[in-house]
């Protein structure tokens, strides 16, 4: 391969670099995005989701519902505060439960989707777990919802809380694959 | 009395009079040490084809280097004699209050021996006129930093630490005070007012505050409205004592009805710039930790009442 002169040289590691900087400027973009006016209104989810793959009938499974908060930093940290504020700590403690299941370990009886999550706030579960709808905000309940799974390492770990006064999952070592959710992936939009 | 806002130079209490004290003695010398330099400065720049004897230049320059050390020292000491009695103003008995900074708000707590005669307010402190003040100030999320202009300095709150600040209002009025740390985006709308009183209007209030929270009629408009607020989600963070509202990560709303202010002092409070704050309290304080709340328009007006009813 022919070599460069030096001043093409310059020009193309300079529009690398500039290229590689975008990137990352975009990359962090996202993973602090932040939305400052959430809507207020309750955005329950219209289908049920289904806890296991079991169906009846053929039916086809219902359109998979992405967390809008996957893979952003602002919200997992705001859901590790109001993960407090709600008190889910009270029983589930820092994650390794005690009254409640853990949540760290990989053992899911509702599922580790983003949507069964979320549907485990909502509506509760059998022994226990109370329903918050209406108690909750919607965006916040979302807010949670990623930072449970960043407590499996089920968040990408370059957006989940680096560091905590309580034990944690050591990083690198997810519970379960860490895929990107389908769906939409910005916060939900004012209607 | 009526005091300029936020002024170091309008002291109203006995340290911030020793600070005033201190500003005026600083800026007084500085001000005619300048002057007397360009004077000096403009007398060379005159006669600066007569050089002096090397004996005099000694002389004036000895002299001039002893007056800087003595006014520095005289300074020093003003400075000293201003901090040792401001540290030296402890009561044995002094009123105990704990104040902790929230993003974006300041939690107020009287403490007693009696727990029941303990209470948390938000934004507000009360005090009597020519007691002592302790307080024993906390953070609970980032740092903050507590400042009354008219009362003290600054002090800092630090989370995992407790930091005491000792003040006395010497003159009754209503002075102001904020965050005097950057702490986030509405680190501009976290003030805070301190009220200093007689001693029988404070007891009055707090009095007031210790009770708990007015209990509407039954088929009154504020029973609806209380009806409202303990079935959205307000309970969640907010408490209001004497009913089953117990959240404690934000404002305590017993008696909210009795503040001046709303989120901080970000609003006046009144009915109007309620109904904003609950509905829309992003659009006011954007990023503030209350979020916007889907009240009915039947909700609404009958939990506004109620909670104007909250004196």
């Amino acid at each position: 391969m022919k070599r460069c002169s030096r001043a093409t040289c310059a020009v193309r590691t300079e529009a690398v670099l500039v290229a590689g900087m975008a990137m990352l400027a975009l990359s962090s973009c996202q993973r602090e995005y932040r939305e400052l006016q959430p809507a207020p209104a309750d955005r329950a989810l219209v289908e049920t989701v289904a806890t296991t793959s079991f169906r009846p009938g053929g039916v086809s499974t219902p359109p998979a519902v992405g967390n809008p908060y996957h893979g952003n930093a602002f919200a997992i940290s705001e859901g590790k505060r109001l993960y407090n504020w709600y008190n889910c700590s009270g029983c589930h403690f820092q994650g390794s439960g005690g009254i409640g299941p853990a949540l760290m370990d990989d053992e899911w009886i509702y599922g580790s989707e983003p949507a069964q999550i979320y549907d485990t706030i909502l509506r509760g579960r059998p022994n226990g777990m109370p329903a918050w709808a209406g108690k909750i905000p919607e965006y916040q309940m979302w807010q949670i919802v990623a930072y449970v799974r960043s407590l499996g390492g089920l968040e990408p770990q370059a957006a989940s809380p680096s560091r905590s006064d309580t034990m944690q999952k050591s990083g690198g070592t997810p519970a379960a694959p860490a895929e990107p959710p389908p769906g939409d992936r910005r916060p939900p939009q004012k209607p | 009395m009526t005091v300029d806002f936020q002024s170091v130079l309008q002291p109203a209490g006995v340290q911030s009079a020793e600070m005033a004290r201190v500003w005026w003695v600083l800026s007084v010398t500085a001000t005619v040490i300048l002057a007397a330099v360009l004077v000096a400065l403009a007398a060379a720049l005159k006669r600066r084809s007569q050089m002096p004897s090397d004996q005099r230049l000694l002389r004036v320059v000895g002299a001039a280097t002893g007056l800087s050390v003595l006014i520095l020292f005289a300074l020093l000491t003003t400075s000293l004699v201003a901090g040792r009695s401001i540290a030296s103003l402890r009561d044995p008995n002094p009123l105990k209050l704990e104040v902790t900074g929230n993003q974006w708000w300041w939690e107020v707590r009287y403490d007693d021996s009696a727990p029941s005669e303990t209470f948390s307010t938000a934004n507000e402190i009360h005090v009597p006129v020519g007691r002592t003040v302790q307080i024993d100030l906390q953070a609970s999320d980032v740092i903050h930093s507590f400042w009354v202009p008219n009362l003290h300095g600054k002090l800092d709150a630090i989370p995992g630490r407790i930091n005491t600040l000792w003040l006395r209002a010497d003159e009754p009025g209503a002075y102001r005070g904020q965050c005097a740390e950057f702490c986030g985006l509405q680190h501009a709308h976290m003030a805070l007012w301190v009220i200093a009183e007689t001693a029988s209007e404070f007891e009055r209030w707090r009095r007031g505050q210790i009770a708990p929270s007015v209990q509407p009629v039954p088929g009154s408009v504020e029973e609806k409205g209380k009806q409202a607020f303990l079935s959205l989600p307000c309970g969640m963070c907010h408490s209001i004592r004497g009913t089953v509202a117990f959240g404690q990560v934000a404002p305590d709303l017993t008696h909210i009805a009795s503040r001046r202010s709303i989120a901080a002092g970000t609003l006046p409070n009144s009915r109007g710039h309620l109904g904003g704050w609950i509905t829309d309290a992003q659009s006011i304080k954007p990023g503030t930790r209350m979020p916007a709340m889907n009240v009915s328009a039947e909700d609404l007006p009958p939990l506004l009442s109620y909670l104007e009813s909250l004196k």
